[in-house]
């Protein structure tokens, strides 16, 4: 066997590089071309939304309160229902109008409600107001809230009960009446951007951490490790809760943060270990006789050796953190209410779903299962493509 | 020994092909239609260099080859105890492995199960395959050990295997392998992996077991040396076919095909020494040993060279931890003193952890030394601070042991050439530099389409030959050749060794040469100096050496040197 693939490793006369070898490889396993082709697929949806090319109007309410899907037709009962329930917000067309500005209500954490199943509509309003308006009245803070927002929107001039709301929309609407589908493509923009540039972030510092302590040995890898020991021994739900503190402020880029800076660990591990073992190698041993200096040895020399590690990393990271997003959100400590992803999705779906308004929760849980599946297929392959005992080094 | 061997062979390969599917579209074929026979009480020895296919044929015996992707053909036939193997099912090949046929591997290191005793892992063959009660497999492990010479081994049966040396392990594998006597006992390169000295113990104790036991042993190699010494019957293989098969004495004293004269040939000889090392395509072209410089070269050193290096009282000492804030030192290197002449080759030999590596090592300031200095052009080079011993490392290089491990396999070749000279600063501009690659590659003797491939596309002496050219981009002086042809192929070494020799000559280069192979030393060296447990035991022109050793320790290391046919089995010679 050994004997085999020496000699097959020495036949090929044209030169492709260990990259373009696990490309080829790659490219003859079906299921991870396929998923390949999702991943990219979602990709590519996110930069043409977040280019605002697709669904940047998905704020604007096109369809009825909880508009059913277009495939399911004008649901009657549904939609009989549904007005029951916000008759007594107001007149249809005011909730939304309440909603547009819902910038303002940073802490929209509805699970902690009590009466959500009666009237999910003003649950971020009564947050607001704080403990007082929350036992008295709360339809008082509705009230007011949506005779404010009436009024900026008469100072406006906009006539809006003159807009004609669809009855239907093709993958239903929310409580607004906004197209869940765009909802659900702008959401993919934040929850795989987050994903991609919190993996970004934790597979960095856990690449430089781990190159650091396993090259250099001695106290710089005890430090290291004894860093690594602590962040570890710390559950890693509150130390998302502990950065987020710190933090002090909600939004993309602090989600990003927190996954990245407590994400490194893993990483770190496997790094170092790679770097342990690579810096004993006789090709190391040849850069540092012909002089290369540590820098070099460590990062031109034995990184692009572990660099196919770098990568499955990558993916397997972007996988748990796009997930990790969409707990986060969906706990409440994730995005702020303003910003739409798929984690805030199912967030608000927890409350229609006891009105029987399955579609967003169906819209952003197929969206999320399809991209995770996809991407854990694709790095699965990746690692398969990339395993250098497959080929390459026909090992000595 | 000899009657009806040969109507009643114990096994009888015919038309043997294996082929491996590489990919979907590229199948390897590594065994191509081979015939042999091995006869009842005989060795046959499997030589070949690698990728030849010998280890491929010896796991077809056993019915080992992987499943899912060799092919074998139709026509193969690996006829033993009455029935094809290459038939038989899994529980029925089970059976036969380990009691009719057993195998001996080349590293006992891996063989052995580590968090086992070797007496737990020899009793568990037994009871398997004798069917034994533990006390019976017991007194049977102790004896087997005895057998194999394994001193006291009452005791060592609960010994781990970590707590043994190479040698013991490999017994303890021969132990294993014999348990059950089989009638064939696969012995796979059973001796590369260890020290000449220990190399020579363990053939005689598998001839010592064979002539006994009356089995038949195949003995895979690619050493014909070690072959000369054991075979009676000798099958030469290249590229998987055979290219010559026939009893020892015939193989070597009349070889047919000019591979297996090649072979024979291209192996430096203790007893001579030609200008240059003959190559396997001067016999595979047909090339007449007339037409070559059949002179002897001179080698030796006199007391009026030039000396480049000069190296007086080097140490290294290790330590590692022991308990809690102790220490333990080992002394891996102690007081080695040695002038190096310009021009000239100083051999350095020793078994494995005499400290001739880390003396090469310490040189180069990879290891930091304990102790010592090394005058070179009238500077201390250990002394230096690392800024100043930069201007002079590119004076002093090594060449590693394994060229598949190296070379950066992430860099094709050009950026391996260019980037020492773009460190130090050979060459304006990378213009020059690249031409300066071309001009290396084919100094070394490679084609200039190389610059543009990965190590992995070269052979192992195409690789060795990159990491020469890697070395001689930075002009040194002194060129440290740790083991340099050892992972090498017998004709592939003579091809490096010439080109090394070569480049003496032409930039009057100063090698140390550190090598186990006392053959190869003898050839390029013209000093030697043997080493044993971190000390110089005696240092002396090479020819001076093997003719007239002083110390005992190098007369039992040359003593040990596999001898080749000349020496020869005695009872296998001639009638």
């Amino acid at each position: 066997m050994i004997a085999a693939t020496k000699v097959i490793a020495v036949a090929h006369t044209v030169s492709p590089g260990l990259w373009a070898l696990a490309w080829t490889r790659l490219k003859s396993d079906h299921v991870g071309m396929v998923s390949l082709a999702i991943v990219a697929a979602f990709i590519v949806m996110m930069v043409l939304s977040a280019l605002g090319l697709i669904a940047g109007d998905w704020a604007k309410e096109t369809g009825i309160n909880y508009a059913p899907p277009s495939f399911l037709g004008d649901d009657i009962e549904a939609g009989a229902r549904t007005g029951a329930v916000t008759s007594p917000a107001g007149t249809p067309g005011e909730p939304g109008s309440e909603t547009r500005p819902g910038g303002v209500d940073p802490l929209a954490d509805a699970p902690a409600e009590p009466k959500e199943g009666a009237k999910p509509a003003e649950a971020p309003a009564t947050e607001t107001n704080g403990d007082g308006g929350k036992s008295v009245d709360p339809l008082a803070d509705v009230m007011a809230d949506i005779k404010a927002g009436a009024a900026r929107e008469a100072a406006k001039g906009g006539a809006v009960p003159a807009e004609v709301r669809a009855a239907t929309l093709p993958f239903g609407g929310d409580k607004w009446g906004r197209d869940v589908l765009k909802k659900t493509i702008k959401g993919s923009q934040t929850s795989i951007f987050v994903g991609l540039a919190a993996a970004a972030v934790a597979v960095f510092l856990g690449t430089v951490f781990g190159a650091l302590a396993g090259y250099y040995g001695r106290w710089v890898d005890d430090f290291f490790n004894w860093f690594y020991s602590v962040f570890n021994s710390i559950p890693y739900l509150l130390l998302i809760l502990a950065v987020a503190a710190v933090l002090q402020q909600k939004g993309v880029l602090t989600i990003i943060l927190i996954l990245g800076l407590t994400g490194w660990t893993g990483t770190f591990r496997l790094i170092r270990g790679e770097y342990l073992k690579h810096k004993a190698r006789e090709y190391v041993q040849a850069a540092d006789a012909i002089g290369a200096s540590h820098l070099r040895r460590m990062f031109v020399h034995i990184f692009p050796n572990v660099s196919h590690v770098v990568l499955v990393q990558l993916s397997i990271y972007a996988v748990g953190f796009i997930k990790a997003e969409v707990i986060l959100s969906f706990l409440g400590f994730g995005v702020p209410v303003d910003v739409v992803s798929w984690g805030s999705m199912l967030n608000e779906a927890q409350n229609e779903l006891i009105l029987g308004k399955w579609w967003q929760l169906a819209a952003a849980t197929t969206a999320m299962a399809l991209l995770v599946t996809a991407f854990s297929l694709f790095t699965d392959a990746l690692r398969d493509a990339l395993d250098p005992k497959l080929k390459g080094r026909s090992g000595a | 020994m000899k009657p009806n061997n040969e109507t009643n062979p114990l096994v009888r390969v015919r038309n043997l092909e294996v082929a491996f599917r590489i990919d979907r579209s590229v199948v390897f074929e590594a065994v191509k239609r081979v015939s042999f026979d091995i006869p009842q009480d005989t060795t046959v020895a499997l030589v070949g260099e690698s990728g030849s296919g010998k280890s491929v044929t010896a796991l077809a015996l056993l019915g080992l080859l992987p499943p899912e992707n060799s092919i074998i053909g139709a026509a193969s036939e690996v006829l033993f105890g009455g029935g094809n193997v290459l038939r038989r099912s899994a529980p029925e090949l089970r059976a036969m492995r380990g009691a009719d046929i057993s195998m001996i591997f080349q590293e006992p290191m891996t063989s052995l199960n580590p968090v086992f005793t070797v007496g737990f892992q020899l009793i568990e063959v037994l009871r398997l395959h004798m069917g034994m009660t533990p006390g019976e497999a017991r007194k049977r492990a102790i004896e087997l050990l005895d057998e194999v010479g394994i001193p006291d081994p009452g005791y060592k049966i609960d010994a781990y295997p970590s707590q043994m040396s190479g040698g013991q392990q490999q017994r303890v594998m021969i132990a294993m392998a014999i348990a059950c006597e089989p009638k064939l006992l696969i012995a796979d390169e059973p001796t590369t992996a260890l020290d000449v000295t220990i190399q020579k113990q363990i053939l005689d104790l598998i001839a010592a077991l064979q002539k006994k036991r009356r089995m038949s042993v195949l003995f895979i190699t690619h050493d014909l040396a070690v072959v000369g010494e054991i075979a009676d019957y000798v099958v030469v293989m290249r590229n998987g076919e055979i290219r010559e098969q026939g009893p020892a004495q015939q193989v070597f004293e009349n070889p047919q095909d000019a591979y297996t004269q090649a072979l024979l040939k291209c192996r430096p000889q203790l007893d001579r020494r030609p200008m240059r090392l003959p190559v396997i395509d001067d016999y595979m072209d047909g090339r007449t040993l007339g037409s070559r410089d059949m002179s002897e070269r001179t080698r030796g050193v006199d007391p009026g060279d030039a000396i480049v290096l000069e190296v007086n009282g080097l140490g290294k000492d290790f330590y590692s931890r022991e308990g809690l804030f102790g220490k333990r030192k080992f002394e891996a290197v102690k007081n080695v003193s040695f002038k190096l002449p310009k021009g000239k080759t100083l051999g350095l030999v020793g078994e494995s952890g005499s400290g001739k590596t880390t003396v090469g090592l310490t040189l180069m300031r990879l290891h930091e030394a304990s102790s010592g200095e090394a005058i070179f052009e009238g500077r201390d080079l250990l002394a230096m601070s690392p800024k100043e011993f930069m201007a002079y490392k590119r004076r002093i290089q090594i060449i590693f042991q394994n060229p598949y491990a190296s070379l950066n396999p992430r860099f094709i070749v050009g950026e391996i050439l260019t980037e020492p000279m773009q460190l130090h600063g050979i060459g304006a501009g990378g213009q020059e530099r690249t031409e300066l690659a071309f001009e290396l590659l084919q100094k070394v003797g490679l084609p200039e389409a190389s610059f543009y491939k990965y190590p992995h596309e070269f052979s192992g002496g195409q690789r060795q030959r990159i990491a020469i050219a890697r070395c001689l981009t930075m002009k040194p002086d002194i060129l440290i050749c740790d083991e340099s042809v050892s992972a090498l192929d017998v004709s592939v070494q003579a091809q490096v060794l010439n080109l090394l020799q070569d480049l003496q000559d032409e930039y009057q280069l100063s090698y140390i040469f550190i090598s186990h192979d006392l053959a190869v030393v003898k050839y390029i060296a013209d000093e030697i100096m043997v080493m044993s447990e971190g000390r110089i035991v005696e240092i002396a022109n090479s020819d001076e050496i093997y003719r007239n050793p002083r110390e005992p320790y190098t007369q039992r290391l040359l003593a040990s040197i596999p001898k080749g046919w000349h020496g020869g089995r005695g009872d296998a010679a001639p009638t």
